[in-house]
């Protein structure tokens, strides 16, 4: 086992961990943050997506060991004070999701895109989302969501 | 899917961590980004007893100018050499080919040293690394370096020149400061490998191709160059026509593979018409 330490949305925690644990596993199985959820399990499907150091990583392809030091935001730490961040409220208002699988993931990469990129065209949004999969192809409204929220004027 | 176990050491210095794979031995497995590691380690495709990860040493890390060269150091990530400022201005198809690479998220985690000693033909940096001349910096126990051309590098499938108990530390690349880049990638869907890619820089002058370089992606177990279609580039305007007719033996005496993507005939005429393109791009034409 060894010892790590991990900020998560904003709390920080202490734990042994074996080495082979992914950080998707650790967030899900020993903190309870099941709002990050586990796709293909093979770094495609971006359902996964955290932010490490303020950055999107598809965390079925971190180890927990490498986030030790680090700061994690997961999707339960977007909103703040019961107001839902503005890239969920814009998913929330513009139907970007059917069975919602992918949400967490899209969300979180489409946070990481509009830290990048405030005003992101079209094309720039599409390209910016494409490690995250949907399978109900509801990519028109996940796109038109980013640039609602992008016309928020969106700074995390 | 979960790994193997493995034992976890995560040294802070280049000397520590070329002393812990001299420890372990063949049973240690050197992590850089992880972004085809893990898939690797999740898979079984392999289990080493020892991951030695090189997250944690400085000196690994970041992009410097000496010169007429730019050193990169092993560990720095797609998304920092996208970044660069000096990347894209004297090393620009370095700059375009990483801009293929995977996806973002991907690109945030991913290394340029990992991606070279790993080797798979398919990935996107081999090529460029050929086509700019790069040099490799190995460092070794007891703190001796050397210093591999890109051309010697890459040995075989996922084999270069990195031996046992060695590290890659630093990419050297010549700046090609003016040279035109391009580099043209032909997938099916988003975010998947080359099933050809062409990395092409060119030098103009007065409307002409003064110096070509051009590597391949995917088009045999190792990236490859192709001096025969440089050489033949130079001197000639940039035209479709003028082009069309130096890049038309680019696939000669190269041996890529047949899978679902296509056979290995498809991806010799690919080869032709990728770098048709990836050269006019590269010109400005």
């Amino acid at each position: 086992m060894t010892r790590i330490q991990v900020t998560v949305d904003g709390v920080s925690y202490s734990d042994d961990v074996e080495p082979r644990t992914l950080l998707v596993q650790y967030l899900r199985e020993s903190l309870g943050k099941t709002g990050t959820v586990v796709g293909c399990d093979t770094s495609n499907c971006g359902a996964c997506t955290v932010h490490l150091d303020g950055v999107s990583v598809k965390s079925c392809n971190v180890l927990a060991v490498q986030a030790d030091g680090h700061e994690v935001t997961t999707i339960e730490g977007l909103a703040t004070d019961g107001e839902l961040h503005p890239v969920q409220q814009a998913f929330h208002e513009c139907h970007a999701l059917q069975c919602g699988y992918c949400t967490p993931g899209m969300i979180m990469q489409a946070v990481d895109l509009l830290n990048d990129n405030p005003d992101p065209s079209e094309q720039e949004i599409r390209e910016g989302l494409e490690g995250n999969l949907c399978r109900c192809t509801g990519y028109h409204n996940i796109v038109k969501a980013v640039q609602q929220a992008a016309k928020a004027g969106v700074t995390s | 899917m979960i790994p193997a176990q493995f034992d976890y050491v995560a040294p802070e210095t280049v000397q520590d961590a070329i002393a812990a794979l001299a420890e372990h031995g063949d049973d240690a497995k050197v992590l850089a980004g992880g972004q085809s590691l893990l898939p690797i380690l999740r898979m079984r495709l392999n289990a080493p007893g020892v991951i030695v990860d090189l997250g944690r040493i400085p000196e690994l890390q970041g992009i410097s100018e000496e010169g007429d060269h730019l050193v990169i150091g092993a560990m720095t990530t797609y998304a920092a050499l996208l970044a660069s400022e000096a990347v894209s201005t004297h090393a620009g198809v370095l700059s375009k080919a990483i801009h293929t690479v995977a996806d973002p998220q991907i690109r945030h985690r991913g290394t340029i040293g990992g991606a070279l000693v790993h080797a798979d033909p398919a990935g996107d940096v081999g090529a460029p690394a050929l086509a700019l001349g790069a040099e490799l910096v190995i460092a070794g126990a007891g703190g001796a370096t050397r210093t591999v051309a890109a051309d010697d590098f890459f040995e075989d499938l996922f084999t270069t020149a990195v031996r046992d108990g060695e590290l890659l530390t630093q990419v050297r690349v010549p700046k090609h400061t003016g040279w035109g880049a391009h580099y043209e990638k032909f997938v099916r869907v988003s975010h998947q490998w080359s099933i050809v890619g062409v990395a092409a820089t060119v030098r103009s002058e007065a409307g002409s191709i003064a110096e070509a370089r051009v590597g391949l992606t995917n088009m045999g177990s190792t990236p490859l160059r192709a001096k025969a279609v440089e050489e033949a580039l130079v001197g000639r305007p940039a035209t479709d026509e003028a082009v069309r007719a130096a890049v038309a033996s680019v696939a000669d005496g190269t041996n890529p593979p047949s899978d679902l993507n296509g056979d290995s005939d498809y991806r010799k005429h690919l080869a032709t018409v990728l770098t048709r393109r990836a050269v006019l791009a590269a010109a400005g034409a």
